[in-house]
């Protein structure tokens, strides 16, 4: 008990020092916190993807659309369950910096492929109805104020006009990697409208979103699927949502791998704040550790002493920054809008603070504790502070 | 005390310090004993290599060459670890900076020692108030280092040399930091320990006065060791 009481109170005799120190601490372990929950926010979509889920897409680019009619061919392959179908919209809501995704689906098939987005059965049911209507995740109603029945206008990009809907639902997500910022409305609405404004664009589809029966099975039927059309004059490539969500993160690799390298590099810099103090302090105590020497405190004591007040110190940084991360990160996520859809604080994230900081503090003890043991009693004692 | 066996032995003590590749030496062939409940005063000009013979008989130092026994152990042979040992059971340490630890309290500092041994807490509690008794100072047991004078910091230094009760007291100009007032305190106290409990002393001094105090008084010039001087040399 003593021993830990001289640590505790080693630890804090340079109130200022140790102060800033443990500033400095929780200042990196919030940078790298969200910069780690940036780079999983970036990963949110392939983390939601379920192994059961296909995406089929043209083979030259997913700009280019496939005939609605591959629909049925696609729904004869063998182990496939669900067929649904959607356009990427593209709209802008008053103005383009109000930037969601917002997409044309088969509403039935597509709610049934996607249990995780959670609509109450009365609006579910409004919405199947009502072809002008839309429904939106949480997040996204409650950023705009939209309320059930809101009628909501959005100016096409890719399908020119004003393209007005009725709110008929609310959806809730089932996990919190769940995107609660979708805009989904009936494909119906949208083929409708380009039957009589461009019917060379109807009865085309930008994507097709297929259920398996097996998530073990989903690579066989993806390749069933691309033969099926082989040599037709829209190939398709079919791939795993995960390996499609990937293929838009992959487009993003070297700002993520910039990310990552910059929040190891925090990890780095304070790793060298932590150390500097260290040594600092063992320079300083190295009479009163010659003493406990002297004494007949062993080589485990006066280790124990250096080794635990560096921990003390970065792991009481390491709290005050994990704490500060979640107030960091909501507030992130609102300047963002719904740029990042799923901006959650992770559990792995704080693992990796608690991790670093460990090994941080073991680290920037290493040095002093060396030097220490290493100085002979008599010449530590002579040393004056 | 002549019938007294030596409870410190030293044959053929050498040491050198090594600056480089420069080699200075402190200690030549010294050999002596030191009898159990002597008071020994070290006496020397500096750089006579007092305070390195009284580090090298308190362990806290290696010779390199020549042996000491205490108490009939041979300490130079003693690896590392059994040394710690040996020092926290039979070594007291009084210093002339006292070396207290200044985040504890005057209590705390005095247990400190006790914390190597298997007493209890309230064992502990009992040898620190006793400790701290002989020391006159049980009414600043909850002071900090800071909070005393020198002489009360060299009294409180004492009683965490005495606490674990040692086979010998070792104190490098115990008296070297204070004024002449507290340094008579101090060394009527240190005087007291030998005659009244018996504690081998051995202690670096600078100060005749302190001296006095010693039955024995040995004289180390350029590392050599002159003959014990009686009481009148002074």
């Amino acid at each position: 008990m003593l021993l830990l009481k001289i640590l505790f109170k080693n630890a804090l005799r340079h109130k200022l020092r140790t102060g800033l120190t443990i500033l400095s601490i929780a200042i990196a372990m919030l940078a790298f916190g969200l910069l780690r929950t940036v780079i999983d926010a970036w990963h949110a979509g392939v983390e939601a993807s379920s192994a059961s889920r296909l995406v089929t897409r043209n083979s030259i680019s997913i700009i280019f659309p496939l005939p609605l009619s591959y629909k049925d061919k696609i729904r004869q392959v063998e182990g496939v369950s669900t067929v649904s179908y959607g356009n990427w919209f593209g709209g802008i809501y008053i103005d383009e910096k109000n930037f969601f995704a917002n997409f044309a689906v088969e509403p039935k098939t597509y709610l049934d492929l996607y249990p995780e987005y959670v609509l109450r059965p009365a609006e579910q049911n409004d919405f199947l109805r009502d072809r002008k209507s839309f429904i939106a995740g949480r997040k996204l109603a409650a950023k705009y104020g939209w309320k059930i029945g809101d009628v909501i206008t959005l100016k096409g990009t890719i399908f020119p006009g004003n393209w007005e809907f009725v709110l008929r639902g609310i959806y809730r997500g089932r996990y919190n990697s769940t995107d609660e910022s979708q805009f989904l409305f009936h494909w119906d609405y949208l083929n409708e409208m380009m039957k009589k404004t461009a019917p060379g664009r109807a009865d085309q589809v930008g994507f097709y979103m297929i259920g398996t029966k097996n998530p073990d099975i989903s690579t066989q039927v993806a390749l069933s699927i691309d033969r099926a059309f082989q040599n037709s004059l829209a190939e398709t490539l079919t791939e795993t949502e995960k390996a499609f969500q990937m293929g838009f993160v992959s487009m993003s690799d070297a700002i993520i791998t910039a990310i990552q390298l910059v929040s190891f590099v925090v990890i780095v810099i304070i790793l060298a704040v932590v150390a500097n103090t260290m040594a600092m302090t063992g320079r300083e105590r190295t009479a009163e550790y010659s003493t406990f020497k002297a004494l007949g405190f062993g080589t485990g004591h006066i280790a124990g002493l250096i080794f635990g007040e560096s921990l003390t110190i970065t792991m009481a940084g390491c709290t005050a920054g994990m704490i500060a991360t979640f107030p960091a990160a909501a507030a992130f996520a609102k300047a963002m809008g719904t740029f990042f859809p799923v901006f959650n604080v992770d559990a792995d994230t704080l693992y990796l603070d608690i991790a670093f900081s460990l090994i941080v503090g073991l680290l920037a003890a290493v040095v002093p504790t060396y030097r220490s043991l290493k100085t002979g009693i008599a010449d530590g004692l002579r040393t004056v502070e | 005390m002549e019938n007294t066996p030596a409870i410190v032995e030293i044959r053929d003590l050498s040491k050198a310090y090594y600056r480089g590749s420069q080699v200075v030496p402190v200690l030549h062939d010294i050999s002596f004993d030191i009898i159990e409940g002597e008071f020994l005063a070290l006496m020397g000009p500096s750089g006579s290599g007092k305070s390195t013979l009284l580090n090298l008989i308190a362990g806290i130092d290696e010779p390199d060459s020549g042996t000491i026994k205490v108490g009939g152990v041979d300490i130079t042979a003693l690896p590392e670890t059994e040394l710690a040992r040996w020092r926290a059971v039979h070594v007291g340490f009084i210093f002339q900076f006292y070396n207290l630890i200044p985040v504890l309290t005057a209590f705390e500092n005095v247990e400190l020692p006790l914390i190597l041994t298997p007493l209890t807490r309230k064992e502990r509690k009992e040898h620190v108030e006793m400790a701290l008794r002989v020391v006159s100072l049980t009414d600043r047991m909850d002071h900090y280092p800071g909070q005393l004078s020198g002489g009360q910091q060299q009294r409180v230094a004492i009683a965490r040399a005495i606490v674990t009760d040692p086979t010998i007291l070792v104190a490098d100009e115990p008296t070297g930091d204070l004024d002449r007032v507290s340094a008579e305190e101090i060394m009527d106290l240190i005087d007291r320990l030998n005659h009244e409990s018996g504690k081998t002393i051995i202690m670096v001094t600078h100060d005749p006065r302190a001296a006095r105090k010693a039955h024995v008084i040995r004289h180390l010039d350029k590392g050599y060791l002159n003959d014990a001087s009686p009481q009148d040399t002074l």
